[in-house]
């Protein structure tokens, strides 16, 4: 049997890399955490979310488009309808819309959609938050999918940039992260760099070579979003060591990495393609050395170059410490971290293992502020509820943490400061009162469900706290809450 | 455990930070009388971060400058026409979606300051945002901000002081965040928690956890100048901060809590989405509309404010400029120079603030955006040190550290 100090090391590593405790779990779980996540990094492949609208991105472009299609058409039939009611004289009528004779009363979308349904973009939006979050509910330790969300965030896109970005959002976590988080970094930089919904959030679908045939033709230029932010934010950091030739310069290396137009010349629409009519002729130079490969190989050398780079091991180490551990991360560790990547090259899996393999990862103190999506799943697993759309958004809207929509491309922040905040903690409470109402019904017990969830983490204070409540929400809520459940 | 002093990286010692939620309740509780500033004016200052680069050219172009409208091609804004820009001195304009800026400058109450920039000279919005917020010369000092840390360069027995600095929103914007009490507040979305439950996770954390209780502390404060305000705690929905009903929304919550008797004089909100690379739009578009926003919620500062506008600066700033030409995507990239704004009652208005480089290639800085010509530094230690009366050395040693040779800008302030 484990000593009781193993015991609760164990209950903090369950919060600490997982998602906690889910009701209806078995105590066994609380033993031997370490080899159940070490186990889970063998295991090398996450699971998938299940019932989501399209297989990937080359599917949704095309729905996309049609969409966006079918709305303007929409948008012009009830325009020349507004024209007709204003103007008394007879106008002469616009030009008849193929598709159908009725929309001008009556606009009706060719695929239907029942009356209260979002349009699809948000649709989509909404069908991937669930289907993901249903994962997360249903996962054993949660590990795997706190370094999706962990990823995820690293390489953020946000969903409120257009319709693209939010039909692609779910997508986007789907083909470029999922799969590589036990993989190499460097094919997950490719894979998020190179997918339509990361084109699309940082304009890099628009930049163009000055000297490319179409740059000749158009008179466009570079964009330097995408390039800049590969560098400050995926990959070396930013005092990584780059300067503003390096941003523009991979700008160039970069340019005909596009989205797939809805004619679809050069594959399916909306999805990745190499476009050479974009791409700027020469060798550009980054960090000193020239890249004089030929199309999309150019920029395939510079990213290779750039994820087995030190700053890059560094970086990653730092976040990846920082984001499990404690908000002032432990220099040894983050060391070692970094070693591991170079080693291996960038091998994930085994950077995870170094992380879940140290003592330092496990003794140090739960002291982390849970992010609300790390709190929402945690209460949702602990209440065993399954929760609607609006169950999810609502409240992580409140939090300020909804999926896929940090304000910028740096992701959503990873420290007390941000998340610990008074208004961020009042705003917690709100919530927590909220899902001990909803809850309340089906929990017998609450003080049994804490010594459940908490197990050897719970206090004395806590303990007493539940037991006095005047009700059981308030009950749940304080169990919620309580310093054991909110830190890690 | 739990408990242990370092729960909280800021934490000094569980005694202090207990000590320093306790006299934030008594202050609560202090007679309104006990608040009188001690000169005649009752300062109130609002900070408004706009985070993604305001492109400067676009918010106040120098349509007089025979290089601007190259520059700027697609995108240019002109004197005529029906979008014309709003005059302000004839050679700068205004965008034409801020009529109530320009109206409040042809009455005095809005200097506009251009060519500004902070010591930040590369062009990463974080590192930008943090420069701007933290008040340092360069980027990795993220610890405080420079708004925290005036506040606790000011007298302890001060009412300004005491009342601490207000954080708009659920994540408090760098430039508050520090020793000194922050309070927080954001437009409500969920239905609020009963008040027993708030006070016994008070004497939960007050046993457990001196980072969560002192959270709690500064959060339940500012409820309560919010209800003695009679602002609805009903949880509404509607857009962000980077939408004009969000903007409007949170720049009415700020002024009503600052514009309290009993409330903060110091406050900070972020406005976001101004990292316009691609389709900026010149007098209509994505930028005009986020313009649009900023006007809307300068003047609801000025409504939700008007017993004490004569009292008040609303200071507009944003990490960095973008590029003076631009981009190939009809957008504009990273850049430098850019614009400030000084709005309220109190500021000397009517003003463009500027030691304007040109245009040309070679007066651009690295031949590629406006070149600063102002420290914003200078700009908002002149405010302060009129606002609030703090000396040039506590400014330039606390404030903004190491900016001994940026004086305070005189007579922004009347």
């Amino acid at each position: 049997m484990a000593s009781p100090s193993d015991a609760r090391s164990d209950s903090v590593g369950l919060q600490r890399f997982g998602l906690g405790f889910a009701l209806g779990q078995s105590a066994e779980l609380r033993a031997a955490v370490r080899e159940r996540l070490l186990a889970e990094i063998d295991r090398r492949v996450l699971p998938q979310p299940a019932g989501v609208p399209f297989s990937g991105a080359a599917e949704i472009g095309a729905a996309l488009y049609a969409f966006e299609d079918r709305e303007k058409l929409e948008r012009e039939a009830r325009r020349a309808a507004e024209t007709k009611v204003a103007a008394a004289p007879p106008v002469p009528a616009p030009p008849a819309p193929a598709t159908s004779q009725n929309q001008v009363a009556q606009p009706k979308p060719a695929n239907e959609k029942p009356a209260n349904e979002p349009a699809l973009p948000y649709r989509t939006y909404r069908d991937e938050v669930l289907a993901r979050t249903r994962l997360a509910l249903e996962a054993e330790t949660g590990f795997g999918e706190r370094l999706v969300q962990f990823w995820s965030n690293h390489f953020c896109i946000g969903a409120t940039k257009s319709n693209m970005t939010r039909i692609m959002a779910g997508a986007y976590e789907r083909e470029a992260i999922r799969p590589h988080v036990f993989g190499r970094f460097e094919e997950m930089l490719v894979a998020a760099e190179s997918h339509p919904a990361m084109l699309e959030f940082l304009d890099n679908r628009l930049s163009i070579g000055p000297s490319s045939p179409a740059g000749k033709r158009r008179g466009r230029g570079l964009n330097e979003n995408l390039a800049r932010e590969i560098l400050e934010l995926h990959t070396l950091g930013v005092s990584g060591g780059y300067a503003q030739v390096d941003v523009t310069n991979l700008a160039r290396i970069i340019t005909g990495w596009t989205v797939v137009g809805r004619e679809a010349v050069l594959g399916f629409p909306g999805s990745f393609a190499f476009n050479a009519g974009l791409h700027e002729p020469g060798a550009p130079a980054m960090l000193g050395k020239h890249y004089g490969q030929p199309g999309k190989a150019q920029g395939l050398a510079a990213f290779s170059d750039l994820a087995n780079h030190p700053a890059t091991a560094d970086f990653i180490a730092l976040k990846l410490v920082r984001h499990f551990v404690a908000d002032d991360p432990p220099p040894a560790l983050v060391r070692d971290l970094s070693t591991v990547f170079r080693r291996t090259e960038g091998d994930l899996a085994a950077v995870s293992r170094a992380l879940v393999e140290s003592d330092a990862a496990w003794t140090a103190e739960p002291t982390k502020i849970r992010s609300p999506q790390e709190f929402l799943i945690a209460a949702f697993r602990a209440l065993g509820r399954k929760p609607d759309f609006g169950q999810i958004i609502g409240p992580l809207n409140a939090m300020g943490q909804p999926f896929w929509q940090p304000s910028g491309p740096n992701g959503y922040p990873d420290g007390n400061d941000a998340w610990g905040s008074p208004e961020g903690i009042k705003t917690r409470i709100d919530v927590a009162a909220g899902w001990g109402r909803q809850a309340a019904g089906n929990v017998p017990d609450p003080r049994a469900l804490a010594e459940e969830i908490l197990g050897p983490l719970m206090s004395a204070q806590t303990r007493q706290a539940v037991a006095r409540a005047e009700s059981k929400p308030q009950a749940l809520a304080l169990l919620l809450m309580s310093p054991e459940f909110q830190r890690r | 455990m739990l408990d242990d002093d370092d729960c909280e990286r800021m934490t000094p010692s569980r005694r202090a930070v207990l000590g320093a939620a306790g006299a934030l309740f008594a202050w609560s509780f202090v007679p309104k009388f006990a608040y009188a500033a001690a000169g005649s004016r009752d300062p109130r200052f609002l900070l408004v971060v706009l985070r993604g680069a305001l492109d400067g050219l676009s918010a106040v172009p120098p349509i007089g400058d025979p290089d601007y409208a190259a520059l700027r091609d697609d995108i240019a804004l002109t004197r005529d026409g029906p979008d014309a820009a709003l005059p302000l001195d004839g050679f700068f304009y205004l965008h034409p979606a801020m009529p109530n800026l320009a109206r409040l400058y042809a009455s005095g109450q809005a200097s506009v300051v251009h060519a500004a920039a902070t010591g930040y000279r590369e062009r990463s919005h974080f590192d930008g945002q943090d420069v701007l917020e933290s008040g340092q010369a360069g980027p990795g000092k993220t610890e405080s901000g420079w708004l925290n840390r005036l506040i606790a360069s000011l007298p302890a027995g001060e009412g300004i002081s005491q009342r601490g600095v207000l954080g708009v929103g659920v994540v408090p914007p760098l430039v508050v965040r520090g020793e000194a009490p922050i309070l927080g507040w954001a437009p409500p979305r969920m239905a609020r928690a009963g008040s027993d439950l708030i006070q016994r996770l008070e004497d939960l954390y007050g046993q457990r956890d001196p980072g969560l209780a002192r959270a709690l502390a500064q959060a339940k404060l500012t409820e309560e100048i919010a209800q003695r305000r009679g602002m609805s705690g009903e949880a509404k929905g509607g857009g962000g901060p980077d939408s004009a009903d969000g903007m409007k929304r949170i720049a009415e919550g700020a002024a009503a809590l600052v514009g309290a008797d009993d409330g903060p004089r110091i406050a900070a909100l972020a406005f976001e989405g101004w990292d316009t690379h691609a389709n900026e739009g010149g007098a209509k578009g994505r930028l005009a509309q986020l313009l649009g926003g900023l006007d809307g919620a300068l003047a609801s500062f000025e409504q939700g404010l008007k017993p004490v506008w004569k009292d008040t600066v609303v200071m507009v700033v944003t990490e960095f400029g973008r590029t003076a030409r631009v981009n190939g995507t009809v957008g504009t990239d990273h850049g430098t120079g850019t614009v400030a704004f000084l709005v309220g009652g109190a500021v000397k208005g009517g003003r463009m603030i500027v030691d304007w480089p040109g245009l040309k290639p070679e007066q651009l800085y690295e031949k590629r955006d406006l070149k600063p010509t102002t420290d914003i530094r200078a700009v908002a230690k002149g405010v302060v040190s009129e606002l609030f009366g703090l000396s040039g050395p506590v400014l330039a040693e606390r404030v903004f550290p190491g900016s001994g040779a940026i004086g305070p800008m005189a007579g922004l302030v009347g």
